[in-house]
């Protein structure tokens, strides 16, 4: 019996392993990639560079264009950021009151926060393209900025919700019947208890704020203000020859931000997910 | 209590909200949630409605939109050669990836479901590249290794197979976009693996005892336990993969022959480069009916396999 388990174990070790290594693999090639001569990229199986060059992370970061990466990496994150925490401010007050008022409609708009969950964004897309015009908005991060603001991200609110709902109500209730007022009951006693959830929170919101494409590339037009993300993709929409290594390079300089965070906080992105069973 | 509304429980809500009049206090947590009805109405509602109002017009947004009546849809579903195509690619790569993903993450989950040593580090390895989902490093990344003489040509020279034109071929051009959704199935492993964690121990121990086979066991219990769970995260995949873009858009930019064209891309070069946001209002009011059904069968089909044990 336990050796059968014990070599069942050994099975799933070595098949853990080996896929494992399959998934990793496109991302350790791209690492040795930045070290490679743009030839030395294609039409070869060897992973290694024959000569270890940090030329493609120098060439590649003060680019051919008017602006170095560290211009897109301050935008990014002074778009990322601001966004990031005015997404916790305003979505854990609104998780408050969901979660510990009974107000006459809580269950409705709930419930419609619940469906805007499933509104897909290409819908949305273009009429809030046209209101941001109107507002003066467009290419700038107020496009970013204000939705967050007011709590547009029905993710974090659902998954504040959650979390709030399993501490106990008797903690701010007896909080409330000592006189606390409703605010400071939430700063004072929930907040310190939510800290893991708003972690989980923060860590999605900056990830995806990051990773987003879509609509960096609809609001955001002038290079001088263009995040990570669409420098990226400027640099392999040129005509002429791609320095392929270069641009390698800075997409690896791109995402490393990420990876650390994810290693120090691996916790979290794990409890967020299982919480609330977020995409990812 | 009042019994929790299916959506509710689908999202897996903890308890109803009571009904407990206007009193002082609770008109200060009305208005803490007026934050987001705030938000909701202005980002949310106006755009939606205004975009179905657009997508009977004529709007470039330079000048006031003109009333046209049904004749962009008319247009889309009669004229438009490259909407039927951007339709049926869109439902392809759905197709392919959404069960692709959700099957890969159930059976690396249940791999994974063990007391193993090391397990939180493979987890964490699995999870890596759905860190980066969406991003536009992937899809270089992606378009590189794909490339004609890329590194996976190359392995397929090593081993003595014919070069595929992984981009440049229209039928192998949607299965490398379809792969590098595929490889991002971390998200929904983990969220598995929470789901498998939570199945009663003992219910797999009657079983055993009562003689029930490996394959039984796992169609009678463990798949029935976690559909709750698979339900949402297949509706969640769904509209994240109608909605595709980026990867279209910077793996394949759409080719070769349109043959990734989806309809995400299709929208965003009608309305931003084109301007004709009305004509691309009304391609995303179709996708949105298109999400909508698909939604629909997938609730309505969910009382014969999705079972929720807290009834």
């Amino acid at each position: 019996m336990n050796k059968a388990k014990s070599k069942n174990h050994l099975l799933a070790y070595i098949l853990l392993g080996l896929f494992g290594l399959v998934m990793l693999f496109p991302v350790i090639w791209m690492f040795f990639a930045c070290f490679k001569t743009n030839n030395e990229i294609f039409g070869s199986l060897k992973l290694l560079p024959s000569s270890w060059s940090f030329e493609a992370f120098q060439k590649g970061w003060h680019t051919t264009g008017t602006y170095n990466y560290l211009k897109y990496f301050l935008n990014t994150f002074t778009l990322v950021v601001p966004t990031t925490l005015l997404t916790l401010v305003s979505c854990s007050i609104v998780a408050y009151g969901f979660a510990r008022f009974d107000f006459p409609g809580n269950r409705i708009w709930f419930m419609i926060l619940i469906t805007t969950l499933m509104l897909p964004n290409a819908v949305i897309v273009i009429p809030r393209y046209a209101l941001f015009q109107k507002l003066g908005w467009l290419d700038t991060y107020m496009t970013y900025y204000a939705p967050a603001a007011l709590g547009c991200y029905p993710f974090f609110i659902f998954m504040l919700v959650q979390f709030m709902r399993g501490l106990p109500r008797d903690l701010d209730e007896s909080a409330y019947i000592d006189g606390c007022g409703p605010f400071q009951c939430f700063v004072q006693i929930l907040l310190p208890l939510l800290k893991p959830a708003l972690f989980s929170a923060g860590l999605f919101q900056f990830l995806w704020t990051w990773n987003d494409f879509f609509n960096t590339n609809i609001y955001i037009n002038t290079v001088a203000k263009y995040p990570v993300s669409l420098a990226l993709r400027m640099s392999i929409d040129v005509t002429s020859n791609i320095e392929w290594n270069q641009v390698m390079a800075m997409a690896l300089v791109s995402v490393i931000p990420l990876i650390v965070l994810f290693f120090a906080a691996q916790k979290y992105f794990v409890e967020g997910i299982a919480t609330t069973g977020l995409k990812g | 209590m009042e019994k929790l509304s299916g959506l509710e429980k689908l999202a897996g809500s903890r308890e109803a909200p009571k009904n407990g009049g206007w009193t002082k206090r609770n008109k200060t947590g009305f208005m803490y949630v007026c934050i987001w009805i705030a938000g909701f109405a202005i980002f949310q509602l106006y755009p939606f409605i205004s975009s179905l109002i657009y997508s009977f017009t004529d709007y470039n947004i330079f000048d006031a939109p003109k009333f046209v009546g049904f004749s962009n849809y008319v247009k889309l579903f009669t004229k438009d050669r490259e909407f039927w195509n951007s339709m049926r690619v869109t439902l392809q790569y759905t197709f392919i990836t959404v069960p692709g993903k959700v099957i890969l993450a159930l059976i690396v989950a249940m791999i994974l479901n063990r007391q193993l040593k090391g397990i939180n580090f493979i987890r964490t390895v699995y999870y890596i590249p759905s860190l980066l989902s969406g991003s536009v490093a992937v899809s270089i990344l992606w378009k590189v290794l794909f490339m004609n003489d890329g590194f996976i040509n190359s392995l397929l020279g090593a081993v003595h197979l014919p070069a595929v034109k992984w981009l440049g071929d229209p039928g192998t051009a949607v299965v490398t976009i379809c792969l590098l959704e595929i490889w991002q199935f971390g998200s929904s492993m983990v969220l598995f693996l929470s789901a498998l964690k939570q199945v009663p121990k003992d219910l797999y121990e009657a079983a055993r005892i009562d003689g029930a086979s490996k394959p039984r066991i796992f169609f009678k219990i463990t798949l029935p336990m976690i559909s709750s769970i698979a339900f949402f995260n297949i509706i969640m995949q769904l509209i994240t993969a109608l909605q595709n873009f980026t990867s279209a858009f910077v793996v394949t930019n759409g080719g070769p022959n349109k043959a990734t064209y989806v309809l995400g891309m299709k929208l965003y070069m009608d309305a931003f480069k084109y301007f004709k946001m009305g004509y691309a209002c009304a391609t995303s009011w179709i996708m949105f009916v298109v999400i909508l059904i698909l939604t629909l069968i997938l609730f309505m089909t969910s009382k014969y396999w999705v079972y929720y044990y807290d009834e």
